[in-house]
């Protein structure tokens, strides 16, 4: 018996081959014995890509060693410039920058299929969105155990041209119907259950679509990209169709296949997890840029060994390296060549390398409001003090923004002067109400100031919860709760990082309610020392 | 494959005016499409070549030279004939390396002749057209500073491997791109005309339309361009039409006075919005077909030339274009 997604999988490419404006496939599932039995079936001559494929590879350039043998001008080939099945090996990695090129690639015709062999183990590791929207399958074979797999390849060629195939009346009225109830929004989700259809038409000789190409298009093509589960319609009877409606459509007849029974074959293939899936493309949209992560460039940062590579645009040519690289060589080459001088070989050129790490700004939200200034001030003020050493030691930057009476004020801009912060922070008054959403809001503006900047930025919080004062500057406990609430959505949308350190006597039930909205760690410090404050956040940092 | 025909695009009213708008008057400075996936960006920003009508050009000048006295010394050209060329729309691929987008050494001409000869880039052939960006969030950062550049002193400067080349590079910028995939900087923003905000459409007859008439579009391309580019040829006309009666067109002072208090209740930076809105209300005004500049005229546009100009507000969740709609209420009533 095979199994289900296995019929899936081999369907898809089957389709594919068939019409290559599907786009392609995303076959998720780890290397091994199943997936191998996968991609022998994929034509042989596809080529393949992996997530680090450079540009020129891709799109052709200058070929360096030939144009300097020959003399003149010869141009490489890329490999998106012939038609062809294309196979990206570890699309998990796939940089948005590739993801964009090979989106553009797909959109611009019909020429490219792309299948993606995606090996994620997380839910949020997974194909690039961009590139996943443009991809009509996506097959997971995770779960596929090897003797579930068959094979059902068989290499008949259909006697029936796409172009023949018809479509009955009404059925693009019912796709687009059917991908509203699963809430997906993207247009082209019912471009290619169309398509599928029609595919799937041809692959069973029919010069027109059913019911059963119908059913099969549009559970490969829709149950993936669904957002929410459909509910299942109740039991009352759908009015009959007035009797000269039937007679109309006796000449081109369109399908009877109720709305439900298309639902049913989706809903058959909703991932269990679909909120867990749902969860991890917020939090992946959330940190779009990837700032924060050490990036390899070759420009600025901290040295790397060099590496051989190309000249390329941008690129940093390691002379001495380079030099070392050629020189063993060079009386072979004389003798090679008959020529005179230092002979450089394409293969020699070694390229500079830096990682560049960019750096962490810690942004100290400070409540210093009465309620707060009573209590803990003193204790957090000596807290931040500890973690300023520390993040002079690591060379973080600090900003430091304050909140008291009716608004929050920002006491330092990011800096590494450690004894400007401590001057500001020592002087800073207690007294008046607690404006946490306007402290938190200028806390969030200092973090996407700084994520331009290309500085990682993290937001700790130090408050007793109490927030009183709403973001218009009015008493109003109330709507001062709401604010907050509503703040705390925007940094988590964001991706900021964030600490939430209650400073109170108590631990404020609010302020871990508003730590879950910012899904930030949550630290109750009642009656911590500054030693034990900064302690926790280290850790919670992962320093 | 000829790219999708613009008056195809099923809704999407807004995205369609400000293509119009930029296509009447280049001079308003081009837009920027964000949205969302499957919305139908790409299509509608590749549609606008088929809009817009033929410039007369030298033939094989590599920047578009209008009259035979501009054509650059290093183009090399025999004869110098004026003759009808479509308006240039110059593809900028996010791939594209320095030494295409500006121009670089002629390395043909290096290896075989040994010449130094200037190879012009991307920058040149867009000159007196439009180069187009797609997925424009994700260039690659050197590139955006050079494009910047460009398109602020509508000059290309290129100054290496031992060549010294100047040439004009005046271009219109148009963009699409998914702001969830990254963010424009402030300054690339500027230097868009309108930008415009798509979303895909929630009833449910114009999502089976859209899908009707792309499936058409696929399957039966023939007698679909046929169609449709007959609708494109009559939009062309009333552009062409729009660009004469701009000339003729009055505007009150009193228009000037309610931009100028519109941007000021904004708080857009820079004179820059004021410019752009007045420009767009006057080419709206000429596309409709209007004789004087009216409030009317302001008010439908402002969305569109003022909402990527305003510091942004992380609690709006319903975007900058209602906060526009919302000031255009309270300022002009």
């Amino acid at each position: 018996m095979a199994n289900q997604s296995w019929i899936h999988a081999t369907l898809a490419l089957r389709l594919l081959r068939i019409d290559a404006g599907l786009g392609g496939v995303c076959i998720r599932a780890r290397s091994g014995p199943v997936r191998d039995r996968l991609t022998a079936m994929i034509d042989p001559t596809a080529r393949r890509l992996h997530p680090a494929i450079s540009d020129e590879a891709l799109f052709g350039g200058l070929d360096l060693s030939a144009t300097l043998a020959s003399g003149h001008l010869v141009q490489e080939n890329g490999l998106l410039e012939t038609a062809g099945p294309l196979i990206l090996a570890m699309a998990e990695r796939t940089t948005i920058g590739l993801a964009a090129r090979l989106a553009v690639t797909l959109d611009k015709g019909h020429d490219h299929t792309l299948i993606a062999l995606d090996e994620g183990a997380e839910y949020d590791e997974c194909l690039n969105p961009k590139l996943a929207e443009r991809l009509a399958f996506h097959i997971d074979l995770s779960d596929c155990r090897l003797d579930g797999t068959t094979e059902i390849w068989s290499q008949t060629e259909s006697t029936i041209a796409l172009a023949d195939v018809t479509v009955p009346r009404g059925v693009t009225e019912q796709i687009t119907r059917i991908a509203g109830e699963l809430g997906i929004d993207s247009m082209r989700a019912a471009l290619f259950a169309i398509r599928a259809a029609r595919a799937h038409a041809v692959l069973n000789d029919r010069k027109r679509v059913t019911s059963d190409d119908l059913e099969v298009a549009c559970a490969l093509t829709l149950a993936h990209r669904a957002t929410r589960v459909p509910e299942p319609q109740t039991a009352e009877e759908p009015p009959a169709p007035p009797p000269e409606q039937i007679e109309n459509n006796r000449s081109e007849e369109s399908l009877d296949l109720p709305d439900e029974l298309l639902l049913e074959a989706v809903r058959a293939l909703l991932p269990d997890n679909l909120l867990n899936q749902l969860t991890a493309q917020k939090a992946r949209a959330g940190r779009g840029n990837g700032t924060g992560a050490a990036r390899k460039g070759n420009r600025r940062g901290r040295p790397l060994p060099s590496r051989a590579g190309r000249i390329s645009d941008g690129a940093r040519i390691d002379i001495i390296g380079t030099l070392r690289a050629a020189a063993p060589w060079q009386t072979i080459r004389r003798n090679a060549t008959g020529r005179e001088g230092l002979q450089i070989r394409p293969a020699d050129i070694r390229i500079k390398r830096f990682e560049e790490k960019s750096d962490r700004l810690l942004i100290f939200t400070v409540d210093a409001s009465g309620s707060s200034a009573l209590t803990r001030l003193a204790e957090a003020k000596g807290a931040v003090e500890l973690l300023l050493a520390q993040a002079y030691a690591r060379r973080d930057h600090v900003a430091l923004v304050a909140f008291r009476g009716t608004e929050a004020e920002v006491l330092l801009p990011p800096t590494r002067s450690l004894v400007q912060t401590k001057r500001r922070l020592a002087g800073l008054p207690g007294g008046g109400g607690t404006p946490l959403a306007a402290g938190m809001m200028t806390a969030f503006e200092q973090a996407t100031q700084a994520t331009r900047r290309g500085l990682t930025p993290t937001i700790a919080i130090l408050t007793d919860g109490r927030a009183n004062i709403a973001l218009d500057g009015k008493a109003d406990r109330k709507q001062a709760a709401t604010d907050a609430q509503q703040i705390a959505r925007v940094l988590r949308a964001h991706g900021t990082d964030t600490i939430v350190i209650d400073t109170g006597n108590r631990p404020e039930p609010a302020l871990r309610n508003l730590a879950q909205t910012l899904d930030a760690a949550y630290l109750p410090l009642p009656r911590a020392d500054a030693e034990r404050l900064s302690k926790s956040v280290v850790t919670a940092l992962g320093d | 494959m000829q790219p999708f025909p613009f008056s195809a695009i099923v809704g999407q009213d807004e995205m369609k005016q400000a293509m119009i708008l930029t296509a009447i008057d280049a001079s308003i400075g081009g837009v920027l499409v964000f949205g969302d996936r499957g919305t139908g960006k790409s299509t509608a920003v590749r549609a606008l070549a088929a809009l817009l009508p033929p410039i007369k050009a030298v033939k094989g000048c590599p920047i578009n030279s209008a009259k035979a006295k501009d054509v650059p010394d290093w183009a090399e050209l025999g004869s110098k004939r004026v003759h009808e060329a479509p308006t240039p729309v110059i593809d900028l691929p996010l791939g594209a390396t320095e030494d295409r987008v500006t121009g670089a050494l002629d390395i043909e001409k290096a290896l075989t002749k040994g010449e130094k000869a200037f190879q012009p880039g991307l920058l040149a052939r867009a000159n007196r057209g439009y180069l187009y960006i797609d997925e424009v969030n994700l260039l690659e950062d050197h590139i955006v500073d050079l494009l910047l550049d460009v398109a602020q002193s509508g000059e290309n400067v290129v100054e290496r491997e031992g060549l010294s080349i100047r040439h004009p590079a005046r271009f219109v910028l148009v963009g699409s791109g998914n702001p969830e995939e990254g963010e424009l900087r402030p300054q690339l923003l500027d230097r868009f005309g309108l930008s415009v905000e798509v979303t895909s459409p929630k009833e449910v007859e114009t999502r089976v339309e859209v899908i009707k008439r792309r499936d058409a579009f696929e399957n039966d391309n023939a007698a679909f361009m046929l169609r449709w580019q007959a609708e494109d040829a009559a939009i062309r006309d009333r552009i062409l039409k729009a660009r004469k009666s701009l000339t003729k067109l009055k505007t009150p002072e009193k228009t000037l006075t309610d931009v100028a208090e519109l941007c000021l209740a904004l708080g857009s930076d820079g004179l820059r919005g004021e410019l752009t809105l007045l420009k767009a209300a006057r080419a709206y005004a000429a596309w409709r077909d209007d004789t004087a500049l009216t409030r009317a005229h302001v008010r439908a546009v402002a969305p569109m030339a003022l909402r990527h100009r305003l510091r942004r507000d992380p609690l709006d969740e319903a975007g900058s274009g209602t906060r526009v709609a919302r000031t255009v209420e309270e300022v002009l009533g």
